[in-house]
């Protein structure tokens, strides 16, 4: 039996995170030491699973599959493919660099990094989840201590209504597109959740037209729908870094994620008849984002507008239904959750140093943090999509997808590319160019070296990626081809 | 061929990349030492650019020294470089201009580790983009060039100067500017993009030379619309970007606030060769992939240039900021550039055109070595009186003469006088263009007029008439270092107004074979 | 009149036989220990409870078929079996709670009236007869209503006994009086037999179904459904914190066995309607629980409301009459009993300590005792439904039956509710992690008895959300006792 290396991958944030609450909660570096080690595991073999991971044959590999409950067809099934092995290793860094950025928390660090390390476990359980009760079961584990990680540690001002409202949403989210799934699983008459097989349940087409909206909008809630996209904003502003790092690097990965695994893929027919329409609301998210992005005066709501913007591009992508949008769509997760990442680090480590995140009194921050400043403009390129950079080869995909598939709509969409470079323009010119305060001159300190060590990675991601695609986008294609070939194309 | 030529045109293309890796590991106190391994290091691209030039065989149709590597698969775009005469001339003159204009950036004093690595950096974007053959490869440089140069105007430009903006606002002159100057550029690309989009969904690949043919024998209708629409839109998304990258009036507004706020080197490259980045765009792509509807615009795009021709000398004449007044014979000159486009495009394949086009490329060529020259000298002035207002100088030729020779003869290579450079250039476009536009050519003659008058103003106001008192014993002699800077470009523009035959032969081969 | 009476007869009963033995040698060791002897008395209780459950495990396991023991008094089936593991399961970790509570830990009358009300339950999960069924209720109400006023000096607990005790008696009168009218109507109180007549279509179908209402009602309210669950904040608030637990889990579960089995093995011809009745039940079980829930402050009070609820969830099985619906609630009142044993144990924990029962007295409880903290994360997050706890995978279940069974509405509805469920989880989990408070620095110890019992539900709760796979098994061939094969 080959070693399960998937299984590790989502086990060990867990189990890390019992040893932590094993150990007693004043031994903070002890803690400290053990997050990082765990959390570098989980990076390496993300990371072996990526390279690993052979894009000429395709489909689904590294596969595990044990019963779980044999009666009812749920099983224990996971496996990666082209399009959840780029997110499995996108985790694996986000998680990693999480961990470095989140060194300097002091208070109840145990529990913070515990309910952080659950949180990876639910993620990563959702990309590899080849089973639906599977995917759910994780899907909740990670939307769960969110509400913790945001109303502990999160912006004191806003957490409690934050933690809550995103919660809620999820929570919503999650259980209505339960129902879907659930409909799904007894319309097949396969008994059995697993999604290989019901892939090919060929559901009836009136069937699929009435539940795809429940799944499909169920799980986009979390990639961030227009009008569902309201709780993320403020979720990302309320949380601690990390937290947001994770939750718009990530999380949000795994709304459109699994939109696409359950409802667009076990439901092809559903697909093809309403986004359509769809389409539409991911323009909204779109362009209306990236509008709202750019009238914010808190640093941090710009970068959280921004996401409801790039999201709505990977729906897009999705709701293209053509190669092209589908490979533009997998690649933009990943570079969006690199990328989003790095924006919620930079954006914590100017917080944590000026206490205030309004725009108009930041100033001049890369006299005393080059490297945040650098860091943030790499970022800002990214988001702006411009050539040389990963975005770039997300966008330009999903939006050759739109021209195959309405024109006009890659015309409109493209507003926002202008919208995006303005604003973040503005804020790279605000907050890190500019005068520094007469109040900061003096109390700005530079970010310690575990904090470069972060963003050095995010960046050097981002970069790579821009400059040569290869590396990741074949293995997207396979993953693509497979989603395909349920629409009888190829 | 030798591993070298092979490769050639990589290695010209990225060595400025790695020295700017090698300056990022060098500690940023020794200004000095990074000055000197950014300038040696930039030396190696122009050898490189040198070596090519020899080698080049230009009795050869087409593109050489191609390589093609695997770079995007999935949508099928790869790493495709190669040159002809056109490209070639113009990673001549990208190669030079960037180490004189390193050379001359010794006095940047802030930062300087930072502005050496975006200033290689900027020097690859824009090498890229005369390299490229790929549609995608070639927008992917187009918009690589444009975020160093922002940086370099917003954060290295002049410190004085406050611009206000909508709701009372005042923001530093070099903030507005450069954001401008992204604003419009990203505005104008975005057309650009969708057009490239749309073409490489179309025809299934980016490769230029593929596209060439399959894309213009393309008919029948797309997206609902007969083709010849969709192609017209996709010509003026085209035209629009590279027209504001020129920039042709109207789109040129942008153009004398980045050249007024950016430091001096980044002046030089901005008006050397960012600006022929648009021209290269008509040449390389527009004319080719839209043959007909280039034809059919032409008139209107003649139309343009010569008000370019005429607002940009009127305007200039107009300035009492020598940087300004500048940036705006910048307009002017690249309107001749265009107008030889235009007459090119619409009398293709006749003698005329080729003509024009010679003379469109010359001046390319010609309005880079004198641009840059230009600014460079208001550089040297500005840094010693601290004021490019022209009414605070005048009479101050005794006091710097050889500041002063020097200013006259660039000046003149400017203004177009026979024996120097720009003479031949405007000279090859008006006499290519008369046959085809007469009256747009008449009225841009009434342009080259001012063009005098306006450069005449200049060297006026500084050189001579009544001495300002203030400046004796103000102002220094030219340094050493900067007659270097400024030496190489007058040397070529001697050399090719005496004897041109050197370059037009090579661009003329490529002309005649484009057209 | 019983015929041979041969093992099988015995083992049917074996559970009950122990409890009664261990119920007679607490009463007896109450007698020679002192004060300080009788400390041991829930150790006693507990242990002797354990060995109980394993015995019974391990040989008084019934067939695969339903069958009828003691002249049909009794049925010898796997739901019966089921629910009274859960019920000693319950009784146990009940001794453990209650053994550090002053006035109720060192007393043997409780441990004995504990045990006996256990019988009892165990006796409703297996009856098959009327009679019996009516004899078992009592048997384990009784001395509820005497546990529930067991602080005689506390008129909070006072009141909640006599409020307990008259609800019961009235609800029960009625269903008694429905009893009586179907042995009017059949001539016999055999259930099995009842369903004879009841299919032959003799009984008109208008007096069958009005009589079923005046059943259910005693039922309900054992479950405390909405209308019937008026009892339930006061008696739990007043009663005693491990009473209050033992009344919201084992005794609303004996009320289910009683259910499931009346319902389905009775009255089969009535599904439709009776089946309505529940689904309009549970939808006003949630709604309204969950809805008054929100606005509780004192945490007994929100626990009862969330009781409440959960009892309409677990109806939401019941309705969708299939044998995935049962098993599913049966496998929902497994996870809950563990559940909410773990949350009343937390509760009372905390208020032997603190003394208070209010939410906000709950401040700062993380850094006050970290590990009470996480025992109560993992109860409330389980009540709300979240994974990898046992709560996620029974509301799975639940709402799966009710999506096969075409009650989609259904679905939606307890969908909606457990969101307003979460929400009111959240808030009281909000208030330990989250608020800080003066008594910060003012621990809050754990019994050698909380801790185990606490780590036994806790691990629980993890092991019922995550290797489904044997309970569900379990509570599979519990409904197959209902549903037989074929």
């Amino acid at each position: 039996m080959q070693f399960p290396i998937l299984s590790v991958i989502v086990f060990t944030p867990i189990v890390t995170a019992l040893l932590l609450l094993l150990i007693p909660g004043e031994r903070k570096t002890e803690i400290r030491v053990t997050a990082l080690a765990a959390a570098f595991f989980a990076v390496f073999l993300s990371a072996w699973v990526y390279f690993s991971y052979d894009a000429a044959a395709g489909g689904y590999q590294f596969v595990e599959k044990y019963n779980w409950l044999p009666v009812l067809g749920i099983s224990y099934h996971v496996g990666v493919d082209g399009i959840s092995a780029p997110l499995v290793l996108l985790t694996g860094v986000v998680m990693f660099t999480g961990v470095l950025i989140s060194w300097g928390l002091d208070d109840r660090p145990r529990e913070f990094f515990a309910f952080l390390f659950i949180l990876a476990t639910g993620v990563f359980g959702v990309f590899v989840a080849l089973d639906l009760f599977g995917l759910f079961f994780f899907y909740e584990i990670a939307v769960f201590p969110m509400f913790l990680l945001i109303s502990i540690w999160g912006w004191k001002v806003t957490r409690e209504y934050a933690a809550m409202k995103l919660t809620l949403y999820l929570f919503i989210g999650s259980v209505v597109a339960l129902i879907g799934a659930l409909a799904m699983y007894f319309s097949s008459g396969l008994n059995t959740f697993d999604m290989l097989a019901l892939e090919q349940a060929n559901f009836s087409p009136a069937f699929q037209r009435f539940w795809f909206p429940f799944v499909f909008f169920g799980f986009a809630v979390l990639g961030g729908i227009f009008p569902f996209h309201n709780w993320s904003p403020d979720g990302h502003v309320a949380a601690p870094t990390a937290v947001s790092m994770f939750h718009a690097g990530v999380l949000m990965k795994l709304g459109a994620f699994a939109a696409l695994r359950v409802g667009i893929m076990l439901m092809p027919e559903g697909a093809r008849f309403h986004l359509p329409w769809i389409i539409f609301l991911t323009l909204v998210n779109v362009v209306y984002g990236a509008y709202i992005a750019m009238v914010q005066t808190d640093f941090k709501y710009v970068i959280g507008f921004s996401s409801v913007s790039h999201m709505g591009l990977v729906l897009m992508g999705f709701a293209t239904l053509t190669r092209d949008g589908l490979i533009g769509a997998g690649v933009q997760m990943f570079s969006h959750g690199i990328m989003t990442a790095l924006f919620f680090a930079v954006v914590g480590m100017v917080y944590d140093r000026a206490h205030t995140r309004e725009i108009p009194q930041l100033g001049g921050f890369v006299r005393v943090m080059p490297w945040v400043a650098v860091a943030f403009i790499i970022g800002g390129l990214v988001s702006m999509g411009m050539p040389g950079f990963s975005g770039f080869i997300a966008e330009f995909p999903i939006f050759m997808g739109l021209w195959n598939y309405r024109p006009w709509i890659a015309i409109v969409a493209a507003i926002s590319i202008v919208i995006t470079a303005s604003y973040i323009i503005r804020v790279i010119g605000r907050v890190f160019f500019g005068d520094m305060p007469e109040e900061f001159v003096g109390h700005i300190t530079d970010v310690t070296v575990l904090d470069k060590v972060a963003l050095g990675v995010l960046c050097v991601i981002l970069v790579g990626v821009g400059v040569y695609p290869s590396v990741m986008v074949p293995i997207v294609e396979s993953g693509v081809k497979s989603v395909l070939s349920l629409f009888g194309g190829a | 061929m030798d591993p070298i030529a092979n490769r050639l045109l990589t290695l010209i293309l990225f060595s400025p990349t790695i020295i700017a890796g090698v300056l990022l590991f060098l500690p940023s106190g020794e200004k000095k030492l990074l000055r000197w391994v950014a300038f040696i290091g930039s030396l190696f691209p122009l050898a490189f650019s040198i070596t090519l030039w020899l080698r080049f065989n230009s009795a050869l149709p087409g593109f050489q020294f191609e390589e093609q590597y695997i770079w995007y698969q999935a949508i099928n775009s790869t790493y495709h470089l190669g040159v002809d005469g056109l490209s070639l001339t113009m990673v001549l003159l990208t190669t030079l201009l960037t180490p004189v204009s390193i050379l001359a950036s010794y006095s940047i004093e802030d930062r300087v580790k930072s502005y050496m690595i975006l200033f290689l950096l900027l020097e690859t974007g824009m090498l890229g983009v005369f390299l490229s053959l790929d549609l995608l490869l070639f927008f992917v440089f187009w918009e690589v060039g444009l975020v160093p140069m922002y940086f370099l105007i917003n954060q290295w430009g002049s410190e004085k100067g406050e611009r206000e903006i909508w709701g009372g606002r005042k923001v530093q002159a070099r903030t507005y500017a450069s954001f401008k100057f992204m604003i419009y550029t990203m505005a104008g690309s975005l057309g650009l993009l969708l057009a490239i989009q749309m073409i490489g969904v179309v025809s299934g690949t980016f490769d230029m030379p593929a596209l060439f043919s399959s894309w213009t024998s393309l008919d029948g209708t797309l997206f609902g619309l007969p083709i010849t629409t969709v192609k017209a839109i996709a010509f003026w998304a085209f035209t629009i970007a590279f027209a504001i990258k020129v920039p042709v009036w109207p789109f040129h507004t942008w153009l004398p606030d980045a050249h007024t706020e950016a430091p001096t080197a980044g002046s030089m490259i901005l008006a050397g060769v960012l600006l022929k980045l648009g021209a290269y765009g008509f040449l390389r792509l527009v004319i080719p992939l839209y043959p007909q509807e280039a034809k059919f615009y032409a008139g209107a795009l003649a139309f343009l240039a010569t008000m370019a021709i005429i607002f940009g000398a009127f305007a200039s004449y107009g300035q009492d900021d020598f940087k300004r007044l500048v940036a705006y014979s910048s307009v002017n000159h690249m309107g001749f550039v265009v107008l030889g486009i235009a007459a090119a495009a619409f009398a293709a394949g006749t003698d005329n055109a080729v003509i024009a086009l010679n003379g469109a490329v010359l001046q390319m060529f010609n309005h880079g070595l004198s641009a840059a020259g230009m600014f460079f000298l208001v550089g040297v002035i500005y840094e010693r009186t601290h004021t490019r207002d022209l009414n605070e100088f005048g009479g101050l030729f005794p006091l710097i003469p050889v500041y002063g020779g020097i200013l006259i003869f660039t000046s003149m290579a400017s203004l177009g006088l026979p024996g120097l450079n720009g003479f031949i250039s405007e000279f090859l476009v008006v006499r290519g263009a008369w046959p085809v536009f007469t009256v747009y050519t008449a009225v841009s003659m009434i342009g080259l007029l001012f063009t005098g008058a306006y450069i005449l103003k200049g060297i006026k106001k500084t050189l001579h008439g009544p001495l300002n008192e203030h400046w004796i014993g103000h102002i220094a002699e030219i340094k050493t270092r900067e007659v270097m800077v400024i030496a190489p470009l007058m040397v070529l523009m001697l050399w090719i107004g005496v004897w041109p035959a050197w370059i037009l032969d090579v661009i003329n081969r490529a002309m005649s074979v484009l057209f | 009149m019983f015929g041979n009476i041969d093992t099988t007869m015995i083992l049917a009963i074996l559970p009950e036989i122990l409890l009664l033995v261990l119920a007679a040698l607490l009463m007896v060791l109450d007698l020679l220990w002192d004060e300080e002897g009788r400390r041991f008395l829930g150790w006693v209780s507990a242990g002797g409870l354990v060995v109980i459950l394993v015995v019974s495990l391990a040989v008084a396991r019934p067939g695969e078929e339903s069958s009828g023991v003691w002249g049909g008094m009794l049925r010898d089936d796997w739901l019966g079996f089921v629910f009274k593991m859960l019920f000693i399961f319950g009784a146990a970790i009940t001794s453990l709670f209650a053994m550090e509570v002053k006035a109720l830990g060192r007393r043997g009358e409780f441990y004995l009236l504990l045990l006996v009300s256990t019988i009892g339950m165990n006796l409703m999960a297996s009856a098959g007869d009327l009679i019996m069924l009516y004899l078992a209720i009592e048997t384990t109400s009784i001395p509820l209503y005497i546990l529930a006023g067991f602080f005689k000096t506390d008129s909070k607990s006072t009141e909640a006994g006599f409020k307990y005790l008259l609800f019961g008696a009235l609800t029960s009168t009625v269903m008694l009086y429905g009893f009586s009218l179907f042995y009017g109507f059949t001539g016999t109180t055999d259930i099995t037999a009842l369903t004879q007549t009841v299919l032959s279509g003799e009984l008109p179908f208008g007096l069958v179904l009005g009589t079923l209402m005046l059943v259910l009602v005693g039922f309900g309210f054992k479950i405390s459904v909405v209308p019937f669950h008026f009892w339930a904040p006061d008696v739990y608030e007043g009663a005693p914190t491990p009473v209050a637990g033992f009344l919201s889990t084992a005794s609303k579960a004996a009320g289910f066995a009683v259910l499931m089995r009346v319902l389905l093995v009775a009255f089969p011809v009535a599904v439709p309607y009776w089946a309505a009745i529940l689904a309009a039940l549970s939808t006003a079980s949630m709604t309204l629980g969950n809805a008054l829930a929100l606005a509780q402050r004192n945490i007994k009070r929100l626990l009862a409301y969330s009781s409440i609820a959960h009892a309409g969830y677990a109806l939401i099985g019941v309705a969708a009459v299939s044998s995935l619906g049962i098993a599913a609630a049966v496998f929902y009142l497994l996870a809950y009993v563990i559940t909410n044993l773990a949350a009343f144990g937390a509760v009372a924990a905390f208020s032997r300590v603190s003394g208070s029962d209010e939410i906000a007295d709950y401040a700062a409880l993380s850094r006050r005792a970290p590990g009470l903290s996480l025992v109560m994360l993992v109860a409330f997050l389980s009540l709300a439904g979240m994974p990898p706890l046992g709560g996620f995978v029974a509301k799975v279940f639940v709402f799966a039956a009710a999506v096969r069974s075409n009650l989609v509405w259904l679905a939606m509805v307890g969908v909606l509710n457990s969101i307003v469920g979460l929400y009111y989880y959240l808030i009281v989990l909000k208030v330990v992690y989250l608020y800080r408070s003066e008594d910060e620095d003012k621990p809050v110890p754990l019994t050698r008895s909380y801790s185990i019992a606490l780590v036994v539900l806790v691990a629980g709760i993890i092991l019922v959300g995550t290797v489904f796979a044997p309970w569900f098994g379990w509570s599979n061939i519990a409904a197959a006792a209902l549903f037989p094969p074929g």
